[in-house]
This record gives structure tokens, sequence and C-alpha cells, in this order.
């Protein structure tokens, strides 16, 4: 019996092999790519994109290989594999051969490449983003928080810690509700 | 790379992420059993930070071993005795009282942040970004232990004596802090150069443990090399590579 796919014989000795190991000539843009990963969530505040998270440093498309460079967030990040293999699937999914995702620790990861539009998104998931501060952390830290709801500055930080390591748990003492930040890094 | 530099750099990497792995897993066992719940769940943030930032470390050795990143640091992790491990004595003390926990968080964090300082200038460019990398979180801990030990010491009679106990314990352990292994010119060799660290450390922390009402205890600081342990490693090790020995075929 000879069996065929896609119009070609494959149980000849030698042919099989062949198809198996042609590379798919990359369809993919670069623009595909970015389009793609602006649409994979952080799966810990699933309403900003890994691209408004200001992770995506470089994309790269070789012959048959896509490679992503990110920059993790917070080192302890049990997010990241996460997003490493929601990376790899979606990619491949849209036919990217072999995805490649590394790591980027040079400059480390700073909330200030958090977009523009990552930052309101953050805000209306009831997070408060972090300050802009260029590096000076202490004095970031010192800064009034203004409560994502009602803006009011009048509010107190009652742990540094929260539900995952990027969240700081505060209270508003205006509309009164707790609420948390997004912790500047 | 020459071999003797290799030897020093992979003895330090397993150093540093053995004194975060250890101190992360103690950190860990508060989980569930701090005074309030809010310190319960900084525990834990401390905890996935430490044993973070030793992923971080241990990755950096794999990569120098060449060893499929994964499988080595499992096997690091879970399959070495207590001899093999190069931790600082300090870290792998059981935990005991909150104010001990709080004091050791301390101590190692405010020193910690002196090696990177240190390390960050390493002629070894992927050891200095790691470095660089891990300095920036570790601010969270550092105010987070300092305002405690405030609140502790400037507290009620009762916390100020439980954070002097605390103290009366750990300080011979600080000796150790910045203990490294490997020849001093072979450190040197790669741009760390630590000696600066400890008089640093010392100028910062000993004017803040006396803000807090605390007495420098008068003993010794032990200097200990990172081969021995107490006996607390094995007990520690036993739990918590207990499932991964259990079945060494598992995948998870």
């Amino acid at each position: 019996m000879i069996l065929r796919l896609n119009g070609r014989i494959i149980n000849r000795e030698g042919v099989f092999p062949k198809i198996a190991m042609e590379p798919k000539p990359p369809q993919l843009t670069r623009e595909d790519i970015w389009q793609l990963l602006a649409e994979i969530k952080d799966p810990e505040i699933p309403a900003v994109s890994l691209v408004e998270m200001g992770m995506v440093r470089q994309v790269g498309l070789q012959e048959s290989k896509v490679i992503v460079i990110l920059s993790p967030t917070f080192s302890g990040c049990p997010a990241l594999d996460v997003m490493r293999g929601e990376i790899d699937r979606r990619l491949r999914e849209v036919g990217a051969p072999e995805v490649e995702v590394r790591l980027s620790l040079a400059p480390p990861w700073s909330t200030d490449w958090i977009t523009p539009q990552g930052r309101e998104k953050l805000k209306g998931f009831g997070l408060a983003p972090p300050p802009l501060h260029s590096g000076r952390l202490q004095l970031a830290l010192e800064q009034p928080v203004a409560c994502p709801y009602c803006a009011s500055t009048h509010t107190e930080v009652k742990n540094d810690f929260g539900p995952t390591l990027c969240r700081a748990i505060l209270y508003c003492h205006d509309c009164r509700q707790p609420f948390e930040q997004f912790k500047p890094l | 790379m020459e071999t003797d530099l290799k030897n020093t750099l992979r003895e330090l990497l397993i150093a540093l992420a053995d004194d975060e792995l250890i101190l992360g897993h103690r950190d860990s066992e508060w989980c569930s059993h701090a005074p309030i719940l809010e310190e319960d769940i900084a525990f834990a943030n401390l905890a996935l930070d430490e044993i973070g930032h030793a992923n971080l470390w241990y990755s950096l050795s794999a990569e120098l071993e060449e060893a499929e990143s994964q499988s080595y640091v499992d096997r690091i992790v879970f399959w070495r005795d207590a001899p093999d491990f190069r931790n600082i004595q300090m870290v792998e003390l059981p935990n005991g009282d909150w104010a001990f926990s709080m004091l050791r968080q301390y101590l190692f964090d405010s020193a910690e942040i002196e090696r990177l300082n240190v390390l960050a200038e390493s002629a070894f460019a992927p050891l200095a970004e790691t470095a660089a990398k891990i300095r920036t979180e570790e601010h969270y801990h550092l105010r987070h232990t300092r305002l405690w030990l405030r609140r502790l010491g400037l507290g009620t009679a009762e916390s100020r004596q439980r954070l002097q106990a605390a103290l009366d314990q750990l300080w011979p352990y600080t000796g150790q802090l910045f203990e490294l292994p490997g020849e001093r010119d072979h450190l040197l060799g790669l741009g760390i150069k630590m000696a600066q660290a400890s008089p640093s450390w010392e100028a910062q922390v000993i004017p803040f443990l006396s803000e807090c009402q605390l007495a420098l205890p008068a003993g010794a600081r032990r200097a200990l090399n990172r081969q021995g342990h107490t006996r607390h490693l094995a007990v520690l090790l036993n739990e918590m590579q207990s499932v991964a020995r259990l079945d060494p075929e598992a995948e998870w």
C-alpha cells in the first residue's frame, strides 16, 4: 500500500524523513510576533499584556526559529514559567517551527518600562500603578500612593508584601477601602 | 576560562545560592504559622524571593557547567547531603521565636546587599548582572525588617527582651556573613573585592541595632568556613528533599 500525505508518497524509504526535516518557510513577520505577544497576558494580572509590562525586549526571526528576549520582573515570580510556556505555545500555533525564549537580566527590568496604556489598565484592574523613578527606588518608596478608585493620596501602606511578589497592600482613608499597588522596582 | 578561576566561580555560585535556598526554606516554614496574617504573607513572599534568587545563582552555575538548567538545579538542590552544602550557619538555624526570624532576615539581607554591591562590580559579566538584578528586590526586605526591628525593639519590655535574646544567639554567627569560598587571589582575579563589604555593613548595622535599644553581645563573632554545619541542616534537608527522593522519576 502506498501512503500519501499532502500528495506525497511517504512510505517510500528516504522520502518521509525528508518531509519531516524540511524547515517550514517562516511566514511570520516581526510585526506579527509583536502583535501576538501583545495578546499574551500576565497570568497574575490578566488585564495587562507582556508587551505592556515592558517585559519583551527584542524579537528575532531566523530561518526556522523565533527568538523572544524577555526581561523577568521579580526573580522569584512563579508566573514567569507560565508566560514562557504561553509564548512558546502561541507562536507554534501560528506556525513558528521553533521558539526560543531567552531571559535577559541586564539591565534589570524596571516598572518604569510599563507602558502608559499598561499603567491605565493596572488602575482599571484595581492596582495603583508604580511611580516612575528612573532608578531612584528609595525615593519612589517614600512617595504617597494614589488610590486607584478615588485618586486620593490620603493612603497608607499596610504591608509591603501582598498576594503576589509584585504587589503591596494599602488602605485609602478617603474611600475607606483596601487596595493594592504594583510595587516600584 | 582558566580551571582555577572556573572552580572558584563554581564554588562561589553554589555558596551564594545555598545561602538563599536555605534561608528561603526557613522563611517558608512560617507559611500558615506567623503571628498575624500580614506577616504570614510577608514571610511567604520573602521565601519566594530568596528561592528565586537561589534559582538564578544555580542556573548561572548550570550555564558554567554547560548543563541543562532545570535538571541541574533539581539535582543540586534535592540530591546533595548536608556536608556538601556551602551555606553559612546562620541561615540553617531553626526558627523558634518570630523575633529571631525577623532579626536573622535583617542581618542577612543587610549583609547580602553589601555582598551584591561588591559582586555587581565583578569582571565576570553574568555574575555582575545577576547581582544587580537581585539587589533591586532587596530594598523591600530591608524596609520590612527594619520597620519590625524598630517596632519590637522600641515596643514593650517583652518584645525588646525577645529581640535581645535573638541578637545574643545570632550575633556570633555574623562573623561568617562575608566568608566566601575560594582563594582570595582568585576572587580578586574575578574583580571581587569583598574586604570592603564587612566594615561597610558594620557601620550601618551596629548603629541601627542600638537605635532599636539593643545591646551588642560581648562574645566573639566566629569566622567559620563554609564546610561545617550545625546539626539543624540535616534535619531541614531531610524534610525539604523528602518528596523529591521518594520518587526520583516523578515529573513535576
